[in-house]
């Protein structure tokens, strides 16, 4: 046996070479120009694979001796946007035009990766016809612009019709604050059982979808915020932010939510669509304003009837102070490779993909928000689904997250904070000073600014 | 190669070489120099990809290195920071602790001990059992470790496999990923990884000669006692070899528990490689994530030398 541990040794040695030469890939070699466009692929969102699908052949039909070689990651999104890092780490791997997130746009110009498009974008029309909060998207410290928005969303209260009805709450229903959630909730509770009265996203398990979908709705709702743009700090030991856990807690300590087990499962919101609204099991929940594309004829959760049975309701603010509204909004954007070597080709796709007719397909078959004042007055995409004329008008109410690099720790913590408080494993305020001290320990004392 | 005036033509002898004279050292000196040739390849092959990355890892847990914002342009040495940051994290005792318990309940205890059993069964057992038994064991061991995540995820979730035969005899399971997540990533690791100490056990007791454990049967040694001053003893250095590949591949373990609990809830089933993964790749911080791979690859050398130490006397 004394030679078992050598052989052993080298075996794992071997084995995991073996998997490290696969890493590699092979460097093209053909004189032919390629265009490597990565984007994300997954079994809810195709359309924008099947948009770049239909415009490979149509881009190098006009571009002679140009290969389109469309690379989708199978992944969602947090996982996507490591790949997407990790691949800009060489010029072999970089992509030319990848599909890129709003909140880290800002963060990845700092890293080098995405190319400067002023130069570009001055000789395309078509930039003009761009709404001018969606351009700020792509727009870096420095003022210039490195990315072009595909579409951007909003979140709003959905809720079923039915469900509401049988207990007793007239629709269309519109609370004016937490407190009318709260009543609402405990009515379907009481009327109902069995059916979950109003869902809130929290803990880590589903991620960015517990502070864009539930969190910030709360926390922008109080008067606080989660960072100060002006002197460009974080805000720590903030009313707003405690009564948002307080809230969030009393969801479920009542029992209003989900059980937290199922809760904190990253696909509780394959439930929520799936299951949960389609079998009147669900009162409400805070969701974003691509909520139809799951249920329309193609989407991952196909059901006829949710134009009928789901209602849309702004998420007010706690005490219905002004703007009596509260949205959150991402969305995604198209950016030229800092490292690609045929820009002009890149930047062209780029056009190719956003222009009016690709635009308008895409943002009726994605549910997007449009970002073109061409598309967004366009009779086909107002009629796309029942609600996007609801969803559109928040917004006049939405805010962004702050898209600084320090950004997704920080969500991270909030995400922490939310799952401490509905596990019981901490109560608010230990879980809110639990908070403050982790963001101090991320940015430093000097960029924390205490209520 | 060239022979120099001084090297004499005839080739030394092997038995000659060690007492001849200074020309034939120099013979030996090219001898040994063509033994060595062979590795060479095999040596730079580890270098490249054993020692490169983890010297690469442990710079980059001096530096703040990240996949995004603006230390992924230029990346600046900050000494120590990041393993003052690492000690003075609140998950980091956590993460340690749950490390050591799922290397000590998952491979030492689990494995190892299971393993010795099945194999000692295994060796009275007839061969139609033991070919069961083996193929069972086996198969858990032989699936990619993806796929026996998902099996063990679909086996431990809320209405999984246990739950449901739980529910066939009228009692409600728990949900174990949620309120148990150690034990099920523990039992997760015990089913997939005992197959490979059963192996290694079954091979070393097909060494233990039959003649040795007949004579102390004939001396009146019941089986217990064989087992003890028999057996174990002269299976002794596979038991350390075999703890020792066992112990490092359960402190890597990454995949099982990230498919089954992603490190939670909370923070309860984190341990250093899924911490890693977090600080590295969630939060784009490589320079704290190769930090904690560097703590991992010392915990791994503690471990390592606790065992080649306990290897050294039964070596003669």
């Amino acid at each position: 046996m004394r030679w078992n541990a050598p052989i052993a040794v080298s075996v794992l040695v071997a084995t995991s070479m073996v998997a490290l030469v696969g890493c590699s890939s092979s460097a093209e070699t053909s004189g032919e120009k390629t265009l490597k466009i990565v984007y994300e692929k997954t079994d809810s969102f195709t359309a924008l694979d099947t948009l770049f699908t239909k415009i490979k052949p149509e881009f190098e039909a006009a571009n002679k001796g140009v290969t389109v070689d469309l690379q989708p990651i199978q992944a969602g999104d947090d996982d996507y946007s490591t790949k997407l890092a990790l691949s800009q780490q060489s010029a072999e791997t970089a992509p030319d035009v990848f599909y890129e997130d709003t909140f880290r746009v800002r963060s990845d110009i700092d890293a080098g990766y995405l190319l400067n498009l002023d130069d570009h974008l001055a000789t395309w029309d078509d930039w003009s016809k761009f709404n001018e909060g969606a351009k700020s998207a792509g727009m870096g410290d420095d003022g210039s612009v490195y990315a072009v928005p595909l579409g951007t969303d909003t979140r709003a209260i959905w809720y079923s019709k039915p469900v509401l009805t049988a207990a007793g709450i007239t629709v269309p229903w519109q609370p004016k604050t937490w407190d009318d959630i709260l009543d609402a909730a405990r009515k379907i509770q009481a009327a109902e059982p069995g059916v979950v009265p109003f869902n809130m996203y929290a803990g880590k398990g589903t991620g960015e979808g517990t502070v864009m979908q539930s969190f910030y709705e709360l926390l922008y709702g109080t008067g606080d915020t989660l960072y100060n743009e002006k002197d460009q700090k974080w805000v720590v030991g903030s009313q707003g932010f405690k009564d948002s856990l307080a809230f969030l807690e009393t969801l479920y300590s009542e029992k209003l939510a989900l059980d937290p087990s199922e809760a904190l499962d990253p696909n509780v919101w394959k439930k929520v669509f799936g299951e949960l609204f389609p079998q009147g099991k669900l009162g409400g929940t805070v969701e974003g304003s691509y909520t139809p594309s799951f249920w329309q004829t193609g989407g991952s959760y196909e059901w006829p009837a949710y134009t009928d049975d789901m209602g849309v309701a702004a998420f007010p603010t706690q005490d219905g102070r002004a703007p009596g509204g509260v949205s959150m909004s991402g969305g995604w954007t198209l950016a030229v490779g800092a490292k690609t070597k045929n820009p002009d080709l890149a930047f062209e796709f780029l056009t190719l993909a956003v222009n009016e007719e690709n635009a308008l397909w895409y943002a009726v078959n994605n549910s997007q928000i449009a970002v073109r004042t061409d598309v967004a007055a366009d009779p086909a995409y107002l009629a796309a689904n029942p609600f996007v004329a609801d969803v559109t008008k928040l917004v006049d109410v939405t805010h962004y997250r702050p898209a600084t690099a320090d950004y997704a720790k920080i969500s991270a913590e909030v995400q922490a904070a939310t799952e401490a408080v509905i596990t019981g494993q901490q109560s608010v305020a230990e879980a809110a000073a639990a908070y403050d001290k982790a963001v101090e320990g991320i940015v430093g004392a000097d960029k924390v600014s205490k209520k | 190669m060239t022979a120099g005036p001084g090297v004499p033509t005839r080739e030394p002898s092997p038995a000659r070489s060690e007492p001849a004279g200074s020309g034939s050292r120099r013979g030996s000196r090219l001898r040994t120099l063509t033994r060595v040739l062979p590795l060479g390849p095999a040596t730079a092959l580890l270098a490249v990809f054993l020692l490169g990355p983890v010297l690469w890892s442990f710079y980059g847990s001096f530096t703040n290195a990240a996949l995004t914002g603006a230390h992924a342009r230029s990346q600046d040495w900050i000494g120590l920071d990041n393993y003052a940051r690492l000690f003075a994290d609140p998950v980091f005792p956590l993460s340690l602790w749950l490390t050591v318990l799922f290397v000590v309940a998952s491979a030492i205890l689990g494995q190892n001990f299971l393993g010795l059993g099945i194999a000692l069964l295994m060796n009275r057992a007839n061969r139609v059992v033991s070919g069961i038994v083996g193929t069972a064991v086996v198969s858990a061991w032989v699936l990619p470790e993806i796929v026996a995540a998902f099996v063990a995820y679909a086996y431990f979730s809320k209405d999984g496999t246990l739950n449901q035969v739980l529910a066939g005899f009228g009692m409600t399971g728990a949900n174990w990923l949620y309120s148990l997540p150690m034990l099920a990533v523990v039992l997760a690791n015990v089913w997939r990884g005992t197959a490979f100490s059963m192996m290694v056990y079954r091979a070393a007791l097909n060494d233990v000669p039959v003649e040795v454990t007949e004579a102390a049967m004939i001396d009146g040694a019941g089986g217990i006692t064989r087992l003890t001053l028999i057996t174990i003893p002269m299976i002794k250095n596979s038991i350390t070899t075999n703890l020792m590949l066992i112990t490092l591949q359960t402190l890597s373990v990454f995949t099982l528990i990230w498919v089954m609990t992603a490190g939670g809830p909370g923070n309860q089933s984190t341990t250093l490689p899924v911490m890693a993964f977090q600080e590295a790749f969630k939060f784009s911080d490589i320079g704290y994530g190769t930090a904690i791979a560097t703590v991992m690859l010392l915990i791994g050398a503690v471990f390592s030398i606790v065992y080649i130490r306990a290897l050294r006397p039964g070596k003669e």
